[in-house]
């Protein structure tokens, strides 16, 4: 009994560190290759990381599966030089955001805003957690219940019914 | 109860499979932009056409017309060409370019080589134009009407099924509702 409950315990663990990345997401991941080399020069280091993140996380409109930074597409390239001149500008995350949602949609965005069309994508794998955790404990609930059914002891009655039986299949042979 | 709950993993199976055969036939180009019903960017750009000429926004047409992104390097936009001059000559419809991120000499030239459908090409070189359109390649196709507000995106080249099917029907919507 204990050690089915640890089981449990230990498998849910698991699923929870497995799916931790999905429900975390930072960054896009894609580890895109540095296709171009923009000669664009930063004030500091701020600037510089700003620039890298969020052409990381802006999707190429025109290729379409790369991020601005590993596409050498003519629109790509036209979107990083409006970062770069933006984020010299002085201007926040929020409004280079803002700027490409006005334009290209919520298709650039690489990490989803958080909308109600987005719910599904953002707290699925939480949903499907969840539900991986609730069937895993019906499963071993069950299991459990049936170890206890097996350990019925049987009374008085039951044996003498059994032992009856026991003998017409002696008598039988 | 039971023997439905047998039946789940079909369930799940067919769900997923309605899901992809459609994503089959979903054209993963057409984005959906998000610039209909919006007024057009404000500009002031020269003309492949004009020379010096500075031409902002007041200079459209106050009708619907047509705003056709392209490029001379662009071929697509060589195939769709002949379509859009047949609707100018016949004056179906106003029709202004975007020369988007060419050179004004291959642009003049493609002009001078395959006829201009165009009332004036406006020279968006470094593409500034374009992303304040959401352009992302051409040729794109804007339906506006006559108080500038874009109403209508068409990507990627026009044949005579996108020409009858979408791009008049369109036009003819925006006439009839400045019509009334």
């Amino acid at each position: 009994m204990m050690s089915g409950m640890w089981k449990t315990g230990a498998l849910f663990l698991a699923l929870v560190l497995w799916s931790a990345p999905a429900l975390m997401p930072e960054g896009t991941g894609s580890g895109a290759a540095y296709a171009a080399v923009d000669t664009f020069e930063f004030e500091t280091d701020e600037q510089q990381r700003r620039f890298r993140r969020m052409s990381d996380e802006f999707r190429c409109p025109m290729c379409q599966n790369t991020s601005l930074t590993g596409s050498n597409g003519g629109v790509a390239e036209d979107l990083r030089r409006e970062i770069y001149l933006m984020i010299m500008d002085g201007k926040t995350d929020e409004e280079i955001e803002q700027f490409m949602f006005e334009r290209y949609g919520d298709f650039v965005f690489y990490r989803p805003r958080l909308m109600w069309q987005t719910l599904l994508l953002w707290f699925g794998p939480l949903l499907f957690l969840l539900l991986g955790g609730w069937i895993i404990v019906g499963i071993v609930r069950r299991a459990q219940q049936n170890k206890v059914q097996e350990q019925v002891v049987l009374n008085e009655e039951e044996q003498a019914r059994l032992r009856k039986l026991l003998d017409t299949v002696k008598d039988s042979d | 109860m039971s023997r439905l709950k047998l039946f789940i993993p079909v369930f799940v199976f067919l769900a997923m499979a309605v899901m992809l055969w459609r994503g089959l036939y979903l054209d993963p180009r057409t984005l959906p932009s998000v610039l209909i019903d919006k007024p057009l960017p404000e500009f002031a750009l020269p003309t492949v056409e004009l020379g010096d000429r500075v031409m902002g926004k007041a200079d459209l047409p106050d009708e619907p017309f047509l705003l056709n992104v392209w490029g001379s390097y662009c071929l697509p936009c060589l195939q769709e060409n002949p379509i859009l001059m047949a609707a100018a000559e016949k004056n179906v419809v106003p029709i202004v370019g975007v020369n988007y991120k060419d050179k004004l000499n291959l642009a003049q030239a493609w002009l001078d080589d395959n006829g201009s459908p165009f009332e004036f090409s406006i020279l968006d070189e470094n593409g500034r134009l374009g992303i304040d359109l959401g352009v992302y390649g051409a040729p794109e196709t804007f339906v506006v009407d006559g108080q500038g507000v874009i109403r209508y995106k068409h990507i990627g080249v026009i044949d005579y099924k996108a020409w009858d099917e979408e791009i008049m029907p369109a036009v003819e919507q925006v006439r009839a509702e400045a019509g009334q």
